[in-house]
């Protein structure tokens, strides 16, 4: 594969460490734009959801109606923090030009990817974690199965970072980044299960959400936390490997290929 | 082993803009380049290709042997390049932008920061190395451009109009900077637009226009070239006639001036012969336009139209 060099092993893994610290540093440097709003935005789905209009809703599939939202309320802040992390890094890098900075260098395409996606996994999982801190002040959070929860969080985040580096390829203006998080991800993201169960849903409805990829991702992760899930677990995981395999590949095509970044 | 080769370079971009024809072009090593051109000619093009910014259409290109598409480690490791416009983050600290640079070429962090604090001192901006970027004056952001260029310590540095935009006292410090750098070892390449500055520090010059190399040789033979030249001289009293020269054309500029125009075959020592005899005393002399200049005014006036190619 082109952009593959073997043979500088050493120089490769100084460049991921670079552009990983690079990428880090980006969204703990402007905490007050990426960590606390969605730790405040959270913290009142879980006053108003959870505390307010959870106590009339009454148990959903066995569990308050808080402890039930919450594993959907910290996917959610995963994927959104995931996402935006890396469109607006990689849109940023690119309408400043210092893009340029990595494309003139040796830095081989699969490190330029696995960079920013580590930053976007990394503020994704941060992000999720405060949220989860937040949580346990609402809910009693038992995790039924550590491996399972870690294991989707971090998939689910990898998964959303390169939809987000695909999407900052694609960008020419600030427009572009802000129409697949409000017109897609939000809106599949409250459809994908997060405030309610699949079971109360008519049959129709039920078949089509079947279709939302989110939905797959929200009910893993709740199975992780609660051992409760409306869709198998298996189909979960292949779905999610599936989706970062193309993606992973997609990317890497659209670097070799210079498009949005090469004329 | 050629420091920088073209073979065959085509551009044509989307849309069907022909930006390169054919383009053939060696550098060899140590050489101090100029690549001339009017806007639109091709030059960014070519620096964009190698440096793997813009794709070529057809064509090789490799930096010190190593083809830029089948090396590419070995190719962009050996090259650095400060382009023309600013394009580091401007969120970031001066240490930061060529830190980070340093770590994109594999340099580890104990030499990154020790040639950090080399190339940030020899530029006047060590003091500023904690400073955000964007704060930086536009020489400054020029400067910080080279340091960065060279982190990785290229043989070979392609500049791309570098001194656009800055006073002369800076302008001279870096002509200083680059030169020392060229006779450290590296291989230069520059484009401008002040043909004073190619005249001054480039050994070869290539000017290129319409997206073909039009002139490539040294710049002593591209200047013998010149078939006149126009002087200007300052005389030390007011004449009440123009003096008579055997075989020089002179012109009255104004009553302490005159415009002497000196051709292929002559010389400044006949000048100054006939001029003493005739009881005139010069103060000084300059030549009327940059040689250089008007040798690229009247090559351009013989080649093609240019083509509006970015």
């Amino acid at each position: 594969m082109a952009g593959f060099y073997p043979a500088y092993p050493r120089q490769t893994l100084i460049a991921l460490r670079t552009l990983v610290w690079k990428e880090t540093h980006r969204y703990l440097r402007i905490w007050l734009q990426t960590l606390v709003p969605p730790a405040i935005t959270m913290t009142l789905y879980f006053v108003i959801f959870g505390s307010l209009i959870g106590s009339r809703v009454g148990p959903m599939d066995g569990f308050s109606f808080m402890e039930f939202i919450a594993p959907g309320i910290i996917m959610m802040s995963v994927i959104t923090n995931a996402y935006t992390n890396v469109v607006s890094s990689f849109f940023g890098a690119k309408f400043q030009r210092h893009i340029e900075e990595l494309l003139v260098s040796p830095t081989p395409n699969y490190v330029i990817l696995a960079g920013y996606v580590a930053g976007g996994v990394g503020r994704g999982l941060f992000t999720g974690l405060i949220v989860t801190i937040i949580a346990t002040f609402f809910a009693d959070l038992q995790i039924h199965s550590i491996p399972i929860t870690i294991s989707v969080v971090f998939l689910t985040a990898v998964l959303f970072s390169l939809g987000g580096f695909i999407n900052g390829v694609f960008a020419r203006k600030f427009d572009d980044i802000a129409i697949v998080p409000t017109f897609i991800l939000t809106p599949l993201t409250y459809l994908g299960g997060v405030f309610y169960s699949l079971s109360m849903l008519p049959d129709f409805w039920a078949r089509l959400s079947m279709a939302n990829p989110i939905l797959y991702m929200v009910n893993a992760f709740r199975y992780g936390i609660l051992g409760q899930s409306d869709i198998p677990l298996a189909t979960a995981y292949l779905l999610i490997l599936g989706f970062i395999t193309a993606g992973t590949f997609f990317s890497l095509w659209l670097l070799r290929h210079g498009t949005g970044l090469r004329s | 082993m050629n420091a920088l080769s073209l073979r065959q370079l085509n551009k044509t971009y989307d849309g069907g803009v022909v930006a390169l024809k054919d383009v053939d072009l060696e550098v060899t090593p140590g050489d101090f380049y100029g690549l001339l051109g009017p806007n639109g000619a091709g030059k960014t093009t070519i620096i964009g290709i190698v440096t793997s910014l813009v794709r070529p259409t057809s064509g090789q290109v490799s930096v010190f042997g190593h083809d830029i598409i089948t090396s590419p480690w070995e190719a962009k490791s050996n090259l650095g390049l400060v382009p023309q416009e600013f394009n580091f983050n401007q969120f970031e600290t001066v240490s930061q932008i060529v830190l980070n640079q340093a770590g994109f070429y594999g340099v580890d962090r104990a030499t990154a920061e020790r040639r950090a604090e080399q190339y940030l001192r020899e530029l006047d901006l060590w003091d500023k190395r904690n400073v955000n970027s964007r704060t930086l004056s536009g020489g400054m952001k020029r400067r910080l451009m080279i340091a960065r260029a060279l982190i990785h310590e290229p043989r070979l540095l392609i500049l791309d109009e570098p001194t656009a935009g800055v006073d002369i006292e800076l302008r001279r410090s870096m002509w200083t900077f680059l030169r020392d750098l060229n006779e450290r070892g590296t291989t230069i390449i520059l484009t401008t637009h002040y043909l004073e500055e190619a005249e001054t520090l480039c050994r070869n010059i290539g000017i290129i226009d319409g997206g073909e190399i039009i002139e490539n040789t040294d710049t002593r033979s591209l200047l013998a070239k010149l078939k006149s030249q126009s002087f200007l001289l300052d005389i030390s009293t007011p004449l009440s006639e123009m003096p008579t020269l055997d075989n020089f054309t002179v012109t009255p500029v104004d009553e302490r001036t005159i415009e002497v125009e000196v051709r292929g075959n002559q010389t400044l020592t006949d000048l100054f012969d006939q001029l003493n005899k005739s009881g005139v005393s010069v103060t000084s002399m300059k030549n009327k336009s940059n040689r250089l200049e008007e040798l690229f005014i009247r090559t351009l006036g013989r080649s093609k139209p240019t083509q509006e190619v970015s």
